[in-house]
């Protein structure tokens, strides 16, 4: 069965089709198990494509008019029907369709209810206009746009369980390479649950149009291994340390109005409707995705967010420019 | 004295020009009013293919910056809103106004100042919606197109969301569009119960009357929940109830099934049409009579009731039970059953004809492998868990202009090559006509067969661009040449009909030696249809008027 599953997939999915983001490299196993099911119901479509897009062709080639062979006025023999033929062809479309309806029940209840091993990380993510934010509540950790999770091993399974909502618009949770998709909907709370078997990176972005900066709220999700997930997890959990080279870029991150919006902890910083800048320097990307962390982006962020991000809810700061370099120096001790 | 005489001339010239306005807009006669139901949808498909092209251009390459974030969020709502509201319904609705009283032998619709009612309502509807770029903030500001989507999700739609008036301009132009296709379906209705022509029983009706018939009992159904719905919107940003606004507690799902409940019967409501017009255009150019009458009409009835139960196959992913995820599975792959039926009797018509590759036929024969995929596709993302993956990506994109461009569209140049003698008197040129079929179909597929890739790759629709790394490029700039193809051969056809308006050879009443009753007029028809009411004996009277030893009557 992987086997030919495997081939309809090398027929379908020649190499074009691999890339960060193709649903058809699965990692883990809700993903494992759409693509299974996609092959199948490839396969079947494939089937029947050739079957009756080949009568379609041979019944227009082989029934075309000619013209020297027909009498002028001559019609050909008309038919208006046969109950037979077309039970049959009624017939066997039930099935095909039962048989379907059937694996896709199997792969339904399998992925939604699934039993929850106790060893299994929670972690709460939040969509906002247009960012992720994610809280591991057992772990007493918040953090923003990017994601950490532990591998799962298939003997120890530590599948991380996602619960979904939304403070804004509707958004959707996408990482083809782990999962399908699930919505995050206000007022509501969806769960959807990844088990990534091998480190890396996985891409991804939301799928549910949410307002004007929709097309850069990227997702990463990196998938540690059980010893470097540990040493995140402590690293998170460090309190900010007191710099004195940037006093004066704090000073003027707590005297504008950064503090309204973002939370730094053990700070006077403690606004939500921002990303939680407790350890963004740790983070490779800014915006969601949007730019790579680099001083001279998170400089310019600061300084005008709709530069990388128009449409992006923060506004320009308007801070002159000793300011902006005390604010960016600030920001990058926040590791 | 040349001057008085001058001036005389332009007061006639001008009297007649006016004169000929004013028949126009207050017509009731149903085929004048058809034809303008069609000529303001091709209006609105060329506005709305323009906003298309500019997407694509858009996306041609990564990191584009043709558009602002905001232009293409105005552009793909504008886009959908017309494609849907005011090409589709109205061309089809316009198809149907022209021919059903010939089809029938009737003098006219039931109702015939309902009928211009309801296409001034959709016409103004229209235009409502583009003043949306000059009114509101007003042209400085680019106006305040919509840009929340036709789906209009909430609480998107919400005040404090959407500010402004952009979203008042959707939600009044799509209102306008709802009551005129409740005022079209009700007449259809009535003029099918009660206006047939002596001998016309309900099981000789042409299938194009069935089809549009059972669209309109469809439209009935779904339409009212979508004008609530736009009705409980408005109430939601001006009078402060909450049904949609979650921000105070209310539901953003519970417009998903308002909407949905709408839209997904929406789609068999736009392709009913498409499957009337190939009941009519191949078993004459295969010189068959069509296979199967009762299970054509038994399956466009029976895809009309399904159809009313799979709305939620648009919602896998907004976190439903098991339970109820299975059951939209099922109800959503039942469809296949009546569609299959369908497929199997147009090749059935095929099978031991006599085929001739008219203009027409050759649209109707790519409508049949295009639907054809278009179904696969569909039941592929009717698999909810594979739609957990597809769903809200450019697969869906492709998947569903297989069925509106693939089926829906080629089925109406179809229709056009093949009634336009009729509406006009003349010919369409068949050369020009197989130009824009074979450009049509290349710009077709290198848009759409390749547009399903970046789907399988993860990109998701509705976003204005994209990185380079995610390895989408190559199949993006494929997607957006081979929309210009398409252009190109649009414009073809636009020039076809204008030319073969002045030039085409005339066409007789009945060219392409064709059976029913419509080609018994002359073309175009006379004012009031027939002058004598005709009278029928079989499903097609004109193939027993030619072959008196063999009709039709002694079958059925
Ligand atoms: C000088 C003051 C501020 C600083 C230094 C600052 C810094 C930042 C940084 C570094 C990010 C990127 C975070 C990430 O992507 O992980 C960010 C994002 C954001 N900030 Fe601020 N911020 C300031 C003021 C504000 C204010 C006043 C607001 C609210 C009105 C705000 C709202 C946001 C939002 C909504 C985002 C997410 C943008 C997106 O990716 O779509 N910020 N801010
Ligand atoms: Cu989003």
């Amino acid at each position: 069965m992987a086997n030919t599953q495997h081939s309809i997939a090398v027929l379908f999915a020649p190499d074009v089709v691999h890339g960060p983001t193709s649903i058809f490299s699965p990692a883990g196993t809700p993903a494992h198990s759409i693509f299974g099911l996609s092959m199948l119901v490839l396969g079947v479509a494939l089937c029947v494509f050739v079957i009756v897009g080949g009568l379609l062709a041979y019944a227009i080639i082989r029934y075309r008019h000619r013209r020297h062979d027909v009498k002028a006025g001559e019609e050909p023999a008309q038919i208006y029907g046969s109950n037979q033929i077309e039970l049959s062809w009624t017939v066997i479309p039930v099935l095909i369709v039962a048989m379907l309806v059937l694996s896709s029940a199997r792969v339904i209840y399998s992925t939604q209810q699934a039993a929850k091993p106790t060893a299994a990380l929670d972690v709460i993510v939040i969509g906002h206009q247009f960012w992720w934010e994610y809280r591991y509540p057992k772990l007493g950790i918040v953090t923003a746009n990017e994601l950490h999770v532990p591998v799962s091993d298939p003997r120890h399974p530590t599948p991380t369980y996602l619960t979904l909502s939304s403070a804004d618009t509707d958004h959707s949770f996408w990482i083809p390479r782990l999962a399908g998709k699930t919505d995050l909907i206000p007022n509501r709370v969806n769960i959807m649950w990844i088990d990534p078997p091998t480190a890396g990176l996985y891409l991804g972005q939301c799928a549910q149009f949410c307002g004007a900066q929709h097309a850069k709220m990227l997702l990463r999700v990196y998938a540690d291994s059980p010893e470097e997930f540990s040493n995140w997890v402590k690293r998170q959990r460090d309190p900010v340390k007191e710099d004195p080279n940037t006093v004066e870029g704090e000073a003027v991150f707590q005297h504008n109005a950064c503090i309204s919006c973002h939370t730094v902890a053990g700070t006077v910083a403690t606004g939500r409707f921002g990303p939680d800048l407790t350890h963004v320097a740790s983070r490779d990307t800014i915006g969601s995705g949007a730019v790579l962390n680099t001083p001279a982006n998170l400089r310019l962020f600061v300084d005008n967010p709709a530069h990388f991000k128009p449409g992006a809810l923060m506004p320009p700061m308007h801070l002159n420019e000793h300011d902006l370099d005390a604010v960016t120096a600030y920001l990058l001790t926040l590791k | 004295m040349d001057g008085t005489l001058v001036e005389a001339e332009e007061i006639a010239l001008r009297n007649s020009a006016l004169q000929v306005l004013h028949n126009w807009v207050t017509t009731v006669d149903h085929k004048k009013i058809g034809l303008m139901y069609i000529g303001s949808s091709l209006l609105f498909l060329v506005i709305a293919g323009i906003e298309a092209l500019v997407m694509r251009i858009q996306l041609a390459i990564p990191n584009n910056t043709f558009v602002s974030p905001q232009a293409f969020n105005r552009l793909f709502t504008m886009h959908g809103t017309t494609m849907v509201f005011f090409v589709g319904m109205s061309i089809l609705f316009g198809f149907g106004n022209y021919l059903i009283p010939l089809m029938i032998g009737a003098r006219d619709m039931a109702f015939p100042r309902l009928n211009a009612f309801s296409f001034w309502c959709t016409f103004f509807g229209g235009v409502l919606l583009y003043f949306s770029y000059v009114g509101g903030n007003g042209l400085s500001g680019a106006g305040s197109a919509p840009d929340v989507g036709w789906w209009a999700y909430a609480p998107l739609t919400a005040r404090p969301f959407s500010p402004g008036h952009s979203t008042d301009y959707w939600t009044l132009a799509v209102l306008l569009s709802g009551v005129s296709s409740i005022g079209s379906a009700v007449n259809i209705v009535t003029t099918v119960v009660s206006m047939r022509c002596p001998g016309m029983t309900l099981g000789r009706m042409p299938l194009l009357v069935w089809l549009y018939t059972v669209m309109s009992m469809m439209a009935f159904v779904t339409v009212s929940p979508l004008t609530a719905a736009q009705i409980m919107l408005m109430l939601d940003r001006y009078v402060g109830s909450h049904f949609f606004d979650t921000q105070a507690g209310g539901s953003a799902v519970l417009w998903m099934h308002f909407f949905w409940i709408f839209g997904h019967p929406e789609v068999y409501i736009l392709i009913m049409p498409a499957f009337a017009f190939a009941n009519e255009i191949i078993p004459v150019f295969s010189r068959k009579a069509i296979f199967g009458y009762p299970a054509m009409v038994a399956a466009s009835v029976g895809i009309g009731f399904v159809s009313l139960s799979v709305w939620a196959h648009h919602m896998f992913t907004v976190g439903m039970s098991a339970g109820a995820n299975t059951f939209f599975v099922l109800a959503t792959l039942t469809v296949a059953i009546p569609t299959g039926i369908k497929i199997f009797n147009w090749l059935a018509t095929l099978w031991g004809g006599k085929i001739h590759f008219t203009t027409p036929m050759l649209f109707a024969i790519g409508f049949l492998f295009q639907f054809l995929l278009a179904g696969l596709t569909g039941v592929m993302v009717g698999a909810a868990p594979f739609d957990w993956q597809l769903s809200g990506s450019y697969f869906v994109v492709a998947h569903f202009h297989y069925v509106l461009v693939g089926a829906i569209l080629f089925m109406l140049f179809a229709a056009f090559y093949y009634w336009y003698p009729k509406m006009t008197g003349r010919m369409a040129n068949e050369a020009l006509g197989k130009w824009h079929f074979w450009l049509f179909l290349i710009g077709f597929h290198v848009t759409f067969d390749f547009m399903h890739i970046p789907g399988i790759l993860g990109m998701p629709r509705r976003i204005y661009t994209y990185e380079a790394e995610r390895g989408w490029m190559v199949w993006n700039l494929i997607v957006s040449s081979g929309a210009l193809i398409q252009a190109v051969a649009t414009l073809i056809f636009v020039w076809n009909l204008i030319w073969s308006y002045f030039k085409g050879p005339l066409a007789g009443p009945d060219p392409w030696d064709a059976w029913t009753l419509e080609w018994s007029t002359s073309s175009p028809p006379p004012e009031y249809n027939f002058a004598i009411t005709p009278v029928v004996e079989s499903r097609r009277p004109l193939w027993d008027l030619k072959h008196p030893e063999d009709s039709d009557s002694y079958y059925e």
